[in-house]
């Protein structure tokens, strides 16, 4: 037991250092990491907090400009847009977490199994991928969701599937490099099966590389599921959601409405900046020569 | 011709600035080979970085003057440093292949150099450039001025980096670790014919390498370098053979030489008395007839074509050859990494090569045979404490839990000299040499009877190197291991085996005991080998003179 | 050249299995899924003679495989279907409507790479300097940006509050005549027929949405540039160029340039996925006439056909963009030709 202890003590207290180091050098890191923070905070605790009811329509206030009342003015509908936005968060990061939660462990486990093994196994696999990024990855979508039917559930599918090639691509080279390395036949000479030294010994070298894929691919996630919505697949009004939102307000645009279309297309820009920034950040904790 | 005078070079780096350099000294005369030894971050390279004013970003020169021919090298402008590089002073670099521009044809390269210099023109650039191909002895120069560096053998690369830097005549080539990562037969064809070229030139030229030996054998003068300073020049016959200076010392001892023992590589002070092993007659392990083919894309590939010898117990056998001869294919299918394609193994009685290496792994007899990387740095899970590393084939293998594993990898660390406090560091913490010893640690946990060493000293400077070689050595004087010592380096082998095993194109091609073999080679390869390996001076007898100062 | 010219042949013929492999996902996605195909195809007002005759007319009652076989005899006949929105085959509408989304996506992919590689390369070459910082700005803002965000952005700057940029409406102000139809391509028809004004007039309906998706592909560009121009600068082969004497200019782009090219031209790849799918955003927020906004349209009155007509045309579009990618690839790296040997 000590010995555990001992050695992750003097890992963290590595890790740790290099954190403080990277975040001190890189400002915007931190930026992002509260940015995150406030994200996940909106999406927690939001519907309880925002002063109106998001789906409260009201003739009397519609179209009003954004004042001490309305933050970010009401929508044609006179539904309080500051409202509509913060509430928006959970139901916008929920399909990004879902959709890369689910395509990184499929993913993950199809990658490392083609990476180690090898053989006719990859072939198929690096066939089916081949034929998935054959197709402009956001029409795919479009395509999955207009044939599965046009639901939330369909939408986390859909940006799901055009995921997990990257990650199993991934995936795949980081286990690839490494299945002939020292430390992996170390490790069989040390009596582990393929199975151990998989999951045990190579997979966990390739974690870092992939968090950094992760958060980028939230922010990904996000745009596509919004991208989605607002040409009417998956989520549908009154829900409120950033997408389908800046579609509403891009009517009212051209007349000089900007607020309705503008808050919820800057929360959806500042979220995906917000995964960005967090992915180069990660990137350069995980490897500082590969800052770009 | 050249002067530096107190050159200091510093870096800017995350931690703060870096001195690299601190305030050398050096001369070099016309048509003199000044060579600049040094294990690696000693500064050496950054030393011909800077006088080419070439430094990576970050560093500079932040004192002393660099002369070369009356021309201030630090302050000239970097239009004048241009006419300089290339004309006066060439380099050649370590890994030639990657020095050389992936996508353009070599000949375009060379032409690239000669035009930038008006050594030529544009209609006579082209037979410029395959007159320089063939100063440098290569065959069949026109069809390979259409060559790109990819399609060529790594000496081949070599050699038209050298054309290159010598397209324009300069009068000074300075070669930063030229063979480094080239064979061993390689090596001496490519500094036979630089130090050839360069003496039908009457060139100055500066060599700069980790190699001892090998420096003392082309060089005149020698600088030897140690953290950013020179700590001792002169000739090179009278560096090798009466060094001054404590570090030169420990650096000649540590050379490998043909009438070194693994005892006599250390420092003379820090020699424990000899442990003796005595081989016994008893096979160990008998290999016969095994064959390894892989199928490539143009028909099958022969990696192993049949090789027989035995291995008797406590003996350790040198498996010898340069890279692509199978040595590795070898080692891999004795250590049952890899499924034999035909042939027997036979270890006491059992033959190996029926049980698939897939299932080897649980197998009883798996924490008898071991192996010890060539690499290091690449055998240690990088996530892994050494704690954790030579912990594991006790959990896995030997069913220790608890504190029965702490135990033994306490005991395992003082057995290969691995400070204990060192344990619960990970690998990018510790030097090469204590990561040597936790593979080491690692591989014989078990208390294997028969340990395969993959180069283990390859990747390693040559003062860690001699002492690893001897930890090997008490090991097996007190494990009563055998081991089978897979090298390129004869002179490495020598010293650890009873009897060598040498290898070409996967067949073994001579065989017998060590002396026998290195003093009396029959077979041509063998001699070809031997031939090209470093032969440094004889040192002269100062020793006894020394030890009797020591012991007084 | 007998070797460049075989991996070439070697590269067109590896297309095949991608392109069977896309035809096999757009089946799948029609006809393989739960639900009843012949009700989706029908479209929503359809009663249940003429789904029963949708049924017939696309073999929905024959097994799996037999449908298969039908459909890819229909695809090589060219027959996509009808759409129910516009009642014309859906191919008619496709060819229609391409060039609109063609002159589009190459137009602002042109204007991002003309902007993108100098100031990667400038980023490169001058790390740590002004043209870095604002090229990390650009970088990660540009990937943040969400295309139709950006769009309706432009329009109320550019045309409500400057007043600068023409109504978002298309590819030509009502008051101008289409040119006569040669390649499809407004700009280049109008110079054919030698008329400046049109020409204008379509370029100054382009230039917004370009910029939009311009805006947003210049990102992945900028970023590979400058991380391949910093991999290539600190390589062996440009010490040894230095050591040479070889001058700045040549050392950058005859050396550095020309090997930093090859990630660039990989990376474009994966660039021309996300403009063709940002593509359809931007149409539909421009009210562009191309392809993309004709699948907006089918969606929303579900027309089956159009969309899977959309989908498919995209993929084999992509598929050769990918193609002509590799090929130029082929001839920048002779390390290509020489494996497909």
């Amino acid at each position: 037991m000590t010995t555990t202890t001992a050695s992750s003590v003097s890992r963290q207290s590595g890790l740790w250092a290099h954190l403080v180091y990277v975040l001190r050098d890189n400002p915007v890191t931190l930026l992002s990491f509260a940015l995150f923070a406030f994200f996940v905070g909106s999406a927690v605790f939001g519907p309880l907090l925002v002063p109106y009811d998001p789906l409260a329509t009201n003739a009397a206030q519609a179209l009003q400009p954004p004042s001490f009342s309305h933050w970010f003015g009401t929508d044609n509908l006179g539904r309080d847009v500051f409202s509509r936005v913060i509430v928006a968060t959970r139901l916008d990061l929920s399909i990004s977490v879902a959709a890369v939660a689910l395509s990184f462990v499929i993913g993950s486990v199809l990658g490392a199994i083609a990476g180690y093994w090898g053989g006719w196994l990859d072939a198929v696999l690096n066939r089916v991928f081949d034929t998935i990024m054959a197709f402009p990855l956001f029409v795919l979508a479009m395509g999955i969701v207009a044939a599965l039917g046009n639901t939330i559930e369909n939408i986390v599918y859909a940006t799901a599937i055009i995921n997990i090639p990257f990650y199993a691509r991934l995936v795949r080279a980081e286990v690839n490099i490494r299945r002939e390395s020292g430390f992996a036949l170390a490790a069989r000479l040390s009596g582990n099966s393929h199975w151990r030294v998989l999951a045990f010994h190579i997979f966990p070298n390739a974690l870092p590389p992939m968090m950094v894929q992760v958060s980028l691919n939230l922010g990904w996630a996000i745009l596509n599921a919004a991208g989605l919505s607002f040409i009417g697949l998956g989520v549908r009004p009154p829900e409120p959601e950033w997408g389908i939102m800046v579609a509403q307000g891009a009517d009212f645009v051209v007349s000089g409405h900007w607020w309705v279309a503008l808050f919820p297309g800057l929360w959806l820009m500042l979220a995906v900046f917000t995964f960005n920034l967090m992915g180069d950040g990660l990137r350069d904790i995980v490897d500082p020569r590969r800052r770009t | 011709m050249l002067s530096i005078k107190d050159l200091s070079v510093g870096f800017r780096t995350r931690r703060g600035d870096v001195q690299a350099v601190r305030g050398i000294s050096l001369e070099l005369a016309k048509g003199e080979t000044l060579g600049i030894v040094g294990e690696s971050g000693s500064g050496k390279s950054v030393t011909s970085f800077a006088l080419m004013r070439i430094l990576d970003a970050g560093g500079s020169i932040t004192a002393g003057e660099v002369t070369y021919s009356g021309i201030d090298l630090r302050r000239a402008s970097e239009r004048d440093m241009r006419t300089v590089r290339g004309r006066e002073i060439s380099m050649i670099f370590q890994n030639p292949r990657a020095a050389l521009n992936p996508i353009r044809k070599v000949g375009h390269q060379i032409e690239d150099v000669l035009r930038q210099h008006a050594r030529a023109t544009r209609n006579d650039a082209r037979e410029k450039a395959i007159q320089a191909l063939r100063d440098v002895r290569i065959n069949d120069p026109e069809a390979r001025y259409h060559a790109y560096p990819f399609e060529l053998s790594g000496g081949m690369c070599q050699r038209i980096v050298i054309a290159l830097a010598l397209a324009c005549d300069p009068r000074l080539l300075i070669a930063d670790e030229p063979t480094t990562g080239l064979d061993i037969t390689t090596q001496k064809a490519v500094m036979d014919l630089s130090q050839e070229l360069i003496r039908a030139r009457g060139m100055g030229s500066i060599l700069i390498t980790h190699d001892l030996g090998l420096a003392a054998q082309y060089c005149d003068r020698l600088a030897v370098m140690k953290d950013g300073e020179i700590v001792e020049t002169g000739p090179a016959q009278q560096v090798f053979a009466d060094p001054q200076h404590e570090y030169t010392r420990r650096l000649v001892e540590a050379t490998p030489r043909p009438d070194a023992t693994v005892r006599s590589l250390l420092p003379e002070d820090r020699r424990p008395p000899e442990l003796t092993h005595t081989p016994s007659e008893t096979p160990l392990l008998e290999v016969r007839d095994l064959r390894k083919t892989y199928a490539g894309k143009a028909g099958p590939v022969h990696a192993v074509k049949g090789i027989s010898f035995t291995v008797n117990q406590g003996q350790s056998v040198g498996l010898v050859g340069e890279s692509g001869c199978g040595k590795s294919t070898t080692s891999s299918m004795l250590v049952r990494l890899l499924d034999t394609t035909d042939g027997e193994i036979l270890y006491q009685g059992t033959d190996l090569a029926q049980i698939p290496a897939e299932q080897f792994g649980k197998h009883p007899l798996r924490g008898d045979i071991q192996m010890v990387f060539q690499d290091a740095t690449d055998s240690l899970n990088p996530r892994h404490s050494a704690r954790a590393c030579i912990a594991e084939p006790l959990r896995r293998l030997a069913g220790l839990r608890g504190k029965a594993v702490h135990e033994r990898v306490e005991e395992l660390a003082e057995l290969t000299g691995l400070p204990a406090n060192l344990l619960d560091r990970f690998p990018h913490q510790l030097s090469g040499g204590q990561k040597a010893r936790v593979g080491i640690a690692r591989a014989i946990a078990l208390d294997p009877k028969f340990l395969i060493l993959d180069e283990p000293t390859a990747a390693l400077d040559v003062s860690i190197q001699a002492v690893i070689l001897n930890l090997l050595a008490d090991l097996r004087a007190r494990l009563g291991m055998s081991y089978l010592f897979v090298s390129h380096d004869l002179n490495v082998v020598r010293l650890l085996c009873d009897e060598v095993i040498v290898m070409q194109n996967g067949e073994v091609v001579e065989a017998g005991p060590t002396e026998q073999v290195m003093s009396a080679p029959q077979h041509p390869y063998t001699r070809a080998l031997l031939a090209a390996a470093p032969r440094p001076p004889e040192r002269l007898n100062t020793t006894p003179l020394l030890h009797e100062v020591h012991n007084a | 050249m007998n070797a460049q010219l075989r991996s070439v042949f070697w590269r067109i013929l590896q297309t095949l299995p991608v392109v069977f492999g896309v035809v096999v996902i757009s089946f799948v996605l029609t006809r393989a899924l739960p639900g009843d195909p012949a009700v989706y195809f029908a479209g929503a007002m359809a009663d249940e003679q003429s789904i029963e005759e949708v049924r017939v007319a696309l073999g929905l009652d024959k097994p799996l495989w037999h449908q298969f076989f039908l459909y890819v005899g229909d695809l090589l006949q060219g027959d996509l279907g009808n759409s129910i929105s516009t009642g014309q085959p859906v191919l008619t509408d496709l060819a229609m409507r391409l060039p609109a989304s063609l002159e589009l996506t190459l137009f602002a992919l042109v204007l991002a790479c003309a902007i993108a590689i100098p100031l990667g390369v400038l980023a490169a070459v001058r790390q740590g300097s002004w043209v870095d910082h604002l090229c990390r700005v650009l970088v990660t803002a540009g990937v943040s940006l969400p295309t139709f965000f950006t769009g309706i952005l432009l329009i109320y700057v550019f045309y409500y509050l400057l007043g600068i940029a023409p109504s978002p409406l298309g590819r030509l102000d009502f008051i101008y005549f289409e040119p006569p139809r040669v390649t499809g391509f407004y700009l280049i028809d109008s110079l054919i027929d030698g008329d400046p004004e049109t020409f204008f007039a379509a370029l100054r309906q382009l230039i917004l949405p370009a910029t939009t998706l311009a805006l947003f592909t210049l990102a992945p560009i900028a970023r590979m540039t400058r991380a391949s121009m910093l991999t290539a600068l600190s390589s062996d082969y440009i010490r040894t160029a230095r050591a040479a004497g070889l001058s700045g200019a040549m050392v950058l782009f005859g050396y550095a340039f020309r090997n930093a090219l090859l990630p660039v031209v990989t990376t474009l790849g994966m660039v021309f996925s996300f403009v063709l799918g940002a593509n359809v955003l931007v149409e539909k927020v421009f009210a562009w006439p191309g392809i993309g906004s004709y699948a907006v349209e089918a969606l929303v009155v579900s027309d089956y056909a159009a969309i899977q007509g959309f989908v498919l045309a995209m993929a084999l579009l992509f598929v050769f963009l990918n193609l002509v990618i590799d090929l130029s690839y082929t001839l920048i790296d002779p390390r290509i030709r020489f494996n497909a040997k």
